[in-house]
């Protein structure tokens, strides 16, 4: 009988921060103390917290330590789970009281959540079924199996569930469509084709729960009256691959996909499909080109995919998170659902937290929280001390919220009002230091390079858009590039064929819109306000500060440092190349900007 | 680049043994181009006019459904792949910066290989490590916190023969740093 129970975060993010080597030496110090059957380890999912990585949190007790180093494995042992006292400077340091913190409960971060698709990331193991059964897994599809097709998709229907990867379209109807269209053969489609830039909850899901993600197609497959399932995935994703894949192999063998489903009749196949890399394959009939062999191209619509999908059969498309909602739905009840949100956005939506923010990671709230409550509760507020300036929403399809929108409900009707889109959730927290036209440059660019060229607005709209953006950024601009902008953003955003060029210009029209006064600094003063577009920018060192310590003239790939030893130091104008290695380098900050 | 001596008849006799096993049919070409490359590690023209040849269809069609998705390559893959991410949240904190930083180091441009094949660099749209910003991925190790300074680590870390584990490259790193505050601790005991 295990007495501990010891939890850590295998998230890509702690992994990457030396969770694996957190678990060896836990490993190796419970075998140094003889203590292998009294501890058990588990390689958890992502808890979201990856900002303070890698997580070690003990059970019972609930003890939540961050940032452990292989290091300090030996002393947790000794201290907490040989003698039972808690080690307090591991504990999370609360940024606001300075207090330490024991439990994870009372952590801002956390306590602010409602985490019901993330409920069991970080708590299983995920390579684990049996762990997932336990805390209520399989229950939603059993209740699914019991009941008429029908009436799965009008519980689903009731919920008032909306696609949780972009357009917010409602789920349930999605599947009556599916549903009402007579053919032998129907396809599932999972879009695990987490493309957005700033968004990583699809791939937490995958890794910290696949079983939610499998229970979900299960239950859409019986709803539709499908037989099969692809689910396409991002290449890039190699850990979420493996973690799928071991858990189709678990549930083939507890009879949870296969032949006559848990005798119900019901027969299913999930097929993993792995994405070749294009952002435009997210939408939805791009995907469907793309897993039968084509380039990813859009087509239009009607015929909708649920009419004629996958090789021309009716195919219902949901996203992973989507998918993830459905199990909770049938277990507990389309009313308790939507108890939970707003009155047009019901449930919880993830979102990426990053950007300048104190607490970086992934959180789960309820539709309807503000802004600030994100930015300045859960994300514990900006960066040393600094302004916020925006929130970017929605990835390259999103727009940027200033600070007057901050008490702005987060939910799909009123960010589409306010010129952004929910999108995938990715959201991106910028402070005075990130320059607006920069970042809107930026979004295009990703977006006309991922553009697929099909349609004219699109591929040639962006292209303009993206020269007349890097001129006004280069300072080579003119008067009359904004209204210019605002011309081609509304015609590409009404006349595109697909989602991504619809949606493209909204980092331009937003950033226009609420921050109009950092364009006219670029066009007219030929000045980055905030300090970012490197055309616009000078390095100099401020003679008062600098020690002569020479760290940065040693790390100029250009030379163009020059000044004595523990002399202050210059930096040649005609020489620098702004790459910022020596900002990067200074000690005392001596190395500014202007 | 430069095909090196006994790839052209590599590549041949490669292409040829994976086709062989298709029909020459429009449709097979995602499959065969995915595992050619599987087996070249990437795709050289000459593979796509003999892919093109197989199936019968212009070369141009090849090169087309090569570009269009970001899983293939066009150049060989060094033994150490560099994949600076260029996410929002990457490229807000300095991800360019470290491009450049590995652009100037390499003497090459992103998309290329250096002409020894020791390293290759590309950006990629987003690795979902956002809370590491700026983040690199070497190989199939996910680094965090790239700064131009910390280029300098990984590439003198990595360029070795094999591959060196992440953590020599953090201690490298630190190497450097202790170097440069030994340094300057030097000094300001000169000073006082």
């Amino acid at each position: 009988m295990y007495e501990k129970h010891v939890l850590i975060c295998a998230g890509t993010g702690c992994i990457s921060s030396g969770a694996i080597e957190v678990q060896d030496a836990l490993e190796a110090e419970l075998k140094k103390h003889n203590m292998q059957n009294k501890v058990r380890i588990i390689m958890s999912g992502c808890h979201g917290f990856c900002e303070k990585g890698p997580l070690f949190i003990v059970f019972p007790e609930d003890i939540f330590y961050c940032e452990i180093t292989a290091e300090d494995v030996p002393e947790l042992v000794e201290e907490h789970l040989i003698k039972g006292n808690i080690v307090d400077r591991l504990l999370y340091l609360d940024p606001t009281t300075g207090q330490r913190v024991t439990s994870h409960e009372d952590i801002l971060f956390y306590s602010k959540q409602n985490r019901l698709v993330l409920r069991n990331c970080g708590v299983i193991d995920p390579e684990n079924i049996d762990e997932y059964i336990l805390r209520g897994g399989y229950l939603g599809l059993k209740r699914a199996l019991t009941m008429d097709p029908f009436d799965v998709v009008g519980e689903v229907k009731k919920s008032g569930l909306r696609g949780r990867g972009g357009a917010g379209f409602s789920t349930g109807m999605k599947w009556e469509f599916a549903f009402n269209s007579q053919n032998n053969k129907k396809y599932v489609v999972c879009n695990a084709d987490e493309g957005d830039p700033g968004a990583f909850m699809d791939r937490s899901v995958l890794e910290g729960d696949p079983h939610a993600v499998l229970e979900g197609i299960l239950i859409a497959g019986q709803a539709i009256g499908s037989d099969e399932a692809y689910v396409y995935v991002r290449a890039e994703y190699p850990l979420a691959i493996r973690r799928l894949r071991t858990a189709i192999e678990q549930a083939e063998e507890y009879g949870m996909i296969g032949e006559n489903i848990l005798n119900s009749g019901f027969n299913f196949k999930v097929n993993i499909k792995e994405g070749a890399g294009a952002f435009v394959c997210g939408e939805e009939t791009a995907l469907l080109a793309s897993i039968e062999g084509e380039r990813g191209m859009p087509r239009p619509r009607p015929p909708f995919p649920a009419v004629k999908g996958l090789w021309g059969k009716p195919t219902c498309i949901n996203n992973v998170e989507t998918l993830a909602n459905v199990p909770l739905i049938l277990r507990r009840g389309a009313d308790w659902f939507s108890s939970v949100g707003t009155e047009g956005s019901k449930g919880t939506k993830i979102f990426a937290l990053t950007g300048k923010v104190n607490n970086t990671g992934l959180c789960e709230v309820a539709m309807g929280i503000t802004i600030r409550e994100i930015v300045f509760d859960i994300g514990g507020g900006i960066r040393e001390g600094k302004k916020y300036k925006a929130v970017q929403i929605g990835g390259p399809s999103g727009g940027c919220m200033p600070e007057s929108h901050l008490d702005l409900p987060v939910d799909f009707d009123s960010l589409t009002a306010a010129g952004a889109m929910m999108g995938s959730g990715g959201m991106v927290v910028m402070d005075e230091e990130t320059c607006m036209v920069d970042l809107a440059r930026y979004f295009l660019a990703f977006t006309q390079n991922e553009s697929c060229g099909k349609c004219t607005p699109c591929r040639e709209g962006t292209k303009r858009m993206l020269e007349t953006l890097e001129r006004i950024t280069q300072g080579k601009g003119q008067e009359g590039d904004i209204e210019l902008l605002e011309k081609i953003a509304t015609t590409v955003k009404d006349s595109s064929l697909c989602g991504l060029g619809q949606t493209a210009p909204n980092p331009v029209l937003t950033t226009v819109r609420y921050f109009k006064d950092e364009y006219e600094a670029h066009i007219f003063d030929r000045r980055c306000p905030a300090g970012q577009c490197k055309e616009l920018l000078t390095y100099y060192i401020d003679e008062e500060l600098c020690t002569g310590c020479r760290a940065c003239k040693k790390v100029c790939p250009a030379d163009a440092i020059e000044g004595e030893k523990k002399e202050p130091h210059v930096i040649i104008q005609e020489k620098c190349i702004a790459c910022g290695a020596c900002l990067d380098r200074c000690k005392f900050d001596a190395v500014k900007t202007k | 680049m430069e095909l090196l001596e006994g790839e052209r008849e590599e590549i041949v006799s490669e292409v040829g043994n994976i086709t062989e096993k298709y029909q020459p049919e429009r449709e097979k070409l995602l499959p065969v181009l995915q595992e050619v490359q599987g087996r070249l590690g990437y795709l050289p023209v000459l593979a796509m006019e003999k892919i093109a040849e197989f199936l019968r269809i212009p070369t141009i069609d090849v090169y087309g459904m090569a570009t269009f998705y970001n899983q293939f390559r066009l150049n060989p893959p060094g033994d150490h792949q560099i994949k600076v991410c260029m996410g929002t949240a990457c490229y807000m904190v300095g991800g360019q910066i470290a491009m450049d930083s590995f652009e100037r180091r390499l003497e090459i441009q992103e998309g290329e290989t250096t002409p020894d094949r020791k390293f290759s660099l590309e950006r990629v749209a987003c690795v979902g490590c956002c809370t590491l910003a700026p983040v690199v991925v070497v190989d199939d190790i996910v680094e965090g916190h790239v700064t131009p300074t910390r280029v300098d680590g990984l590439l003198l870390a990595y360029d070795g023969e094999g591959r060196v584990p992440a953590e020599s490259a953090r201690q490298v790193e630190a190497g450097q740093q202790d170097e440069q505050q030994s340094e300057q601790e030097g000094e300001g005991e000169q000073h006082s």
